[in-house]
């Protein structure tokens, strides 16, 4: 879609004093996309969101929005609407006079500003509701509110700070598919923050992840999942099994890499790093789960390890095994259930099997949760 | 068990006296606006009157000691709540290191005498009097502007205080918020940030109205020729005072305890309102057909205001039609017939004297000068002033203070109201 408005980092650092919240990024987001900003909490994500609605002045770099630098110009003169995380709807003002608070400020009438709220009540399943206090609603009630104040103010982009954090699993999963289809309605750009990949992997056409104010990689779901630029990308985004080692082979994109307990692995060197990565070179190894197979016991080979069963976790779609390596390594195997049952195989050494297109080789840096 | 009985009533004991102690007074003064004797007292009571309700609203000079009173409440209300505001929303803008500095600063004001900040007043203003040479009469020196402006160097620190309690419990998010869907800074301010703060600036302007009503120390430097009720007050008991201040300070007690309970009858009824909001239905809420509780349904204070209201209006609609006049006549009536009984005891205990004297002179007649001595003595008593004349007593109808404590003795001021004879002559 390229009817919403773009947004445009160029080279943004904040600083808070000689804390630096967020260094040196860049990003592109074309309009009309559902572009997430990933990260772990306190690693500056509402501090970007906060510098794009002008709360923020930059301390170095631009922000641009459909192409004009946004120097100087004040949060309410930008065509950005902002859901905070908090939500802050005002608490002495009843959903209708809160959803339509952007009309009240341009002098729109009482009987506009009725109308137009009982449409956006009607779009967020909340008809009839708009006499009511916040107070008087439940959280999701709260949410959606929000969301349509918001939308009232007829925002180009609209800036999403964790809205579903506090709610509950069912209705977070409900909310994540119905802001999906707003936006989609609206067709506007929508930049969203959260810390949860989940939601991250399944609502955004681009994703950025974030660490400690460094915008580790952008790219869309798939991209960042299967060929992850960091270390740090490929451990906060799915599950992922971590072997470490050194450099011992430079074959093309491909690499072999010495592990500590898992022997002599094969792997295939994440695009970002292709030609980065030299012999003798720190390295970590990532596998997915699900990227495993079980192999005819006593294979041996680069794409093999072998592990004892130590744990069964039964997901109804899937089992997930828990291994132990050699020198206690810990692997988590995922296998589709397809009938079979790995109760009476607990002990026993297995041999797994992957290809060598679903193992990642990175530089060792630092992992999302040591 | 026994102990723990025996502490409970220790705490009943106590609070029975902590309250007689604190509302005490109040009650004597207020029982005092409705008896008779000129003097305020409450004890022995001798007739119901609403005379000096009369008398204080025939007081010209309380009368426009209220109305400067009013007129300088309500210029500090004004100047405190507005000062005290800014000084809150400053208070959490500044700098966090200059913020204690900032607070021990504003809170000074409260913390130095009242008399130091009146004569600073007193002093500065006349200093840029004379500095943009204007006459002695200018604005800058006019009594209500000193005195709303001494006042309010202090009130308006706690009005601070006030407003500073609730602004700590604002989401400074609102006021983003209200900028980001793009109000002013003036309209998140005008529409989201002050009724937020309504409530508290209510409190403080009360607030600020009662302690410039009551002030006294900084106002005796300031006033000029706008004397305030209190310095009016303060001035009057220096010439005695009459139950018509217990009068006014009754209606001010009466004013206090309706604006008391209307305020917590106000607060409940809210509170209903709220949870009658919460438990209806869409419906309900958006036909308006929403069926409130009433305003005394399961509201005491709601209650007991319409009670006191209705009291009020009783005893106004009696004080309208009623008259002390005969009480007060039975009253002095029977004062004049116990002075009579007095007068007729002193006058006998005279003659026996004056017979027992007279035996025995007649008994020791021509003896030795000793008793030359003791006749002097006796003849000292008319020194008095013939105070202790009953013919005296008679005729000007008061009484002795030490004899009669039942009768004012200041009664002859009222220009002989209380003399008997010009009652029955009527
Ligand atoms: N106004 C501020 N002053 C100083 N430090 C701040 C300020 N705002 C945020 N920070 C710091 O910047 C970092 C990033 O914060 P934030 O953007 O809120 O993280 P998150 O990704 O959880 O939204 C945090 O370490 C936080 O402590
Ligand atoms: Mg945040």
């Amino acid at each position: 879609m390229s009817a919403g408005v773009g947004v445009n980092l160029e080279d943004l650092w904040i600083r808070f004093g000689d804390f630096v919240a967020v260094r040196e990024a860049n990003v592109h987001i074309n309009g009309g996309d559902f572009f997430s900003f990933l990260g772990p909490s306190g690693c500056g994500k509402t501090t970007i969101l906060r510098a794009v609605s002008g709360f923020l002045e930059p301390s170095q770099g631009n922000v641009l929005i459909g192409g004009n630098n946004m120097k100087g110009i004040g949060p309410n003169k930008r065509p950005t609407a902002l859901i905070f995380q908090n939500l802050a709807l005002f608490p002495l003002m009843k959903v209708w006079e809160n959803i339509t608070f952007s009309m009240e400020i341009k002098g729109a009438s009482t009987k506009q500003r009725r109308k137009r709220a009982d449409e956006l009540l009607d779009m967020i399943a909340l008809t009839g509701q708009g006499e009511k206090l916040p107070a008087e609603l439940s959280g999701g009630q709260k949410q959606r509110v929000a969301i349509a104040r918001a939308l009232c103010a007829e925002p180009d982009v609209l800036l999403l700070d964790e809205p579903l954090s506090a709610l509950d699993l069912k209705l977070r999963q409900h909310m994540r598919s119905e802001l999906r289809e707003i936006q989609k309605r609206v067709g506007i750009t929508f930049i969203y923050i959260t810390h949860d990949q989940g939601e991250a992997l399944t609502m955004s056409d681009n994703i950025a992840v974030m660490r400690d104010g460094v915008i580790d990689q952008i790219g869309d779901g798939k991209s960042i999942y299967n060929d992850p630029n960091t270390a740090f990308a490929a451990s906060f985004v799915g599950e992922n099994n971590v072997f470490r080692g050194t450099v011992k082979q430079v074959i093309g994109n491909e690499v072999m890499i010495r592990t500590n307990r898992s022997g002599d692995l094969m792997a295939r060197i994440s695009t970002a790093n292709q030609g980065k990565l030299k012999q003798g070179d720190e390295a970590m190894l990532f596998i997915r789960p699900e990227a495993f197979a079980l192999a005819p016991a006593g294979t041996q080979g680069d794409h093999f390890v072998t592990a004892q069963v130590t744990k069964e976790e039964f997901e109804g779609s899937a089992f997930n095994i828990f291994m132990e390596g050699e020198g206690g390594k810990e692997i988590k195997v995922a296998l589709p259930n397809v009938g079979q049952s790995f109760e009476s195989h607990m002990g026993e050494a297995m041999t797994l099997e992957y290809q060598v297109k679903n193992a990642v080789a990175l530089p060792a840096g630092v992992l999302a949760t040591e | 068990m026994k102990n723990f009985s025996l502490m409970r009533i220790g705490i009943w004991v106590y609070l029975a006296l902590f309250f007689s102690y604190l509302l005490g007074p109040l009650v004597i003064m207020s029982v005092t606006a409705f008896n008779s004797p000129g003097f305020p007292r409450a004890a022995p009571w001798e007739c119901l009157t609403f005379e000096w309700f009369s008398a204080l609203f025939q007081d010209e000079r309380i009368l426009n000691g209220i109305k400067n009173s009013i007129l300088v409440g309500a210029g500090t209300v004004t100047l405190s709540v507005a000062m005290g505001l800014a000084g809150a929303l400053m208070l959490t803008q500044i700098w966090p290191k200059l913020r204690a500095t900032y607070y021990t600063i504003i809170i000074a004001p409260i913390l130095i005498p009242g008399v130091v900040i009146g004569i600073s007043t007193l002093v500065f203003w006349d200093r840029v009097n004379r500095l943009f040479g204007l006459e002695a009469d200018s604005f800058l020196s006019n009594g209500l502007f000193l005195t709303v402006i001494g006042q309010s160097t202090f009130i308006a620190s706690y009005c601070m205080l006030v407003l500073v309690a609730r602004l700590q419990r604002y989401d400074n998010g609102l006021t983003e918020a209200a900028l980001d869907l793009g109000a002013t800074h003036a309209q998140a301010f005008r529409k989201v940030l002050l009724p937020f703060m309504r409530p508290a600036i209510a409190s403080a302007a009360v607030l600020a109205f009662l302690a410039s009503f009551e002030n006294y120390n900084t106002t005796t430097f300031t006033f000029g020729e706008y004397p305030t009720l209190t310095i009016e007050l303060a001035q009057k008991v220096r010439y005695g005072i009459t139950p018509a201040i217990s009068a006014l300070a009754f209606i001010i007690v009466v004013l206090t305890v309706f604006a008391a309970l209307a305020n917590e009858a106000g607060i409940r009824r809210k509170e209903l309102v709220a949870a009658a909001r919460k438990s209806a239905t869409v419906e309900e809420l958006e036909s308006g057909k929403l069926r409130l509780p009433g305003f005394l349904s399961s509201n005491a204070a709601a209650v007991i205001l319409v009670v006191v209201a209705m009291m009020t209006i009783a005893v106004v609609g009696t004080a309208a039609v009623y008259s002390p006049q005969q009480c007060i006549a039975d009253v002095r009536e029977q004062k004049r017939l116990e002075t009579d009984l007095k007068v007729q005891e002193l006058l006998q205990r005279r003659a026996e004297q004056a017979a027992r004297r007279d035996a025995e002179q007649a008994e020791q007649s021509g003896q030795e000068p000793t008793t030359e001595d003791t006749t002097p003595k006796a003849s000292n008593n008319s020194g008095f002033g013939n105070v202790f004349d009953p013919g005296a007593l008679q005729d000007d109808g008061t009484d002795d203070p030490e004899e009669e404590p039942a009768t004012p003795g200041n009664n002859s001021g009222f220009g002989n109201v209380f003399d008997p004879n010009a009652l029955q002559s009527d």
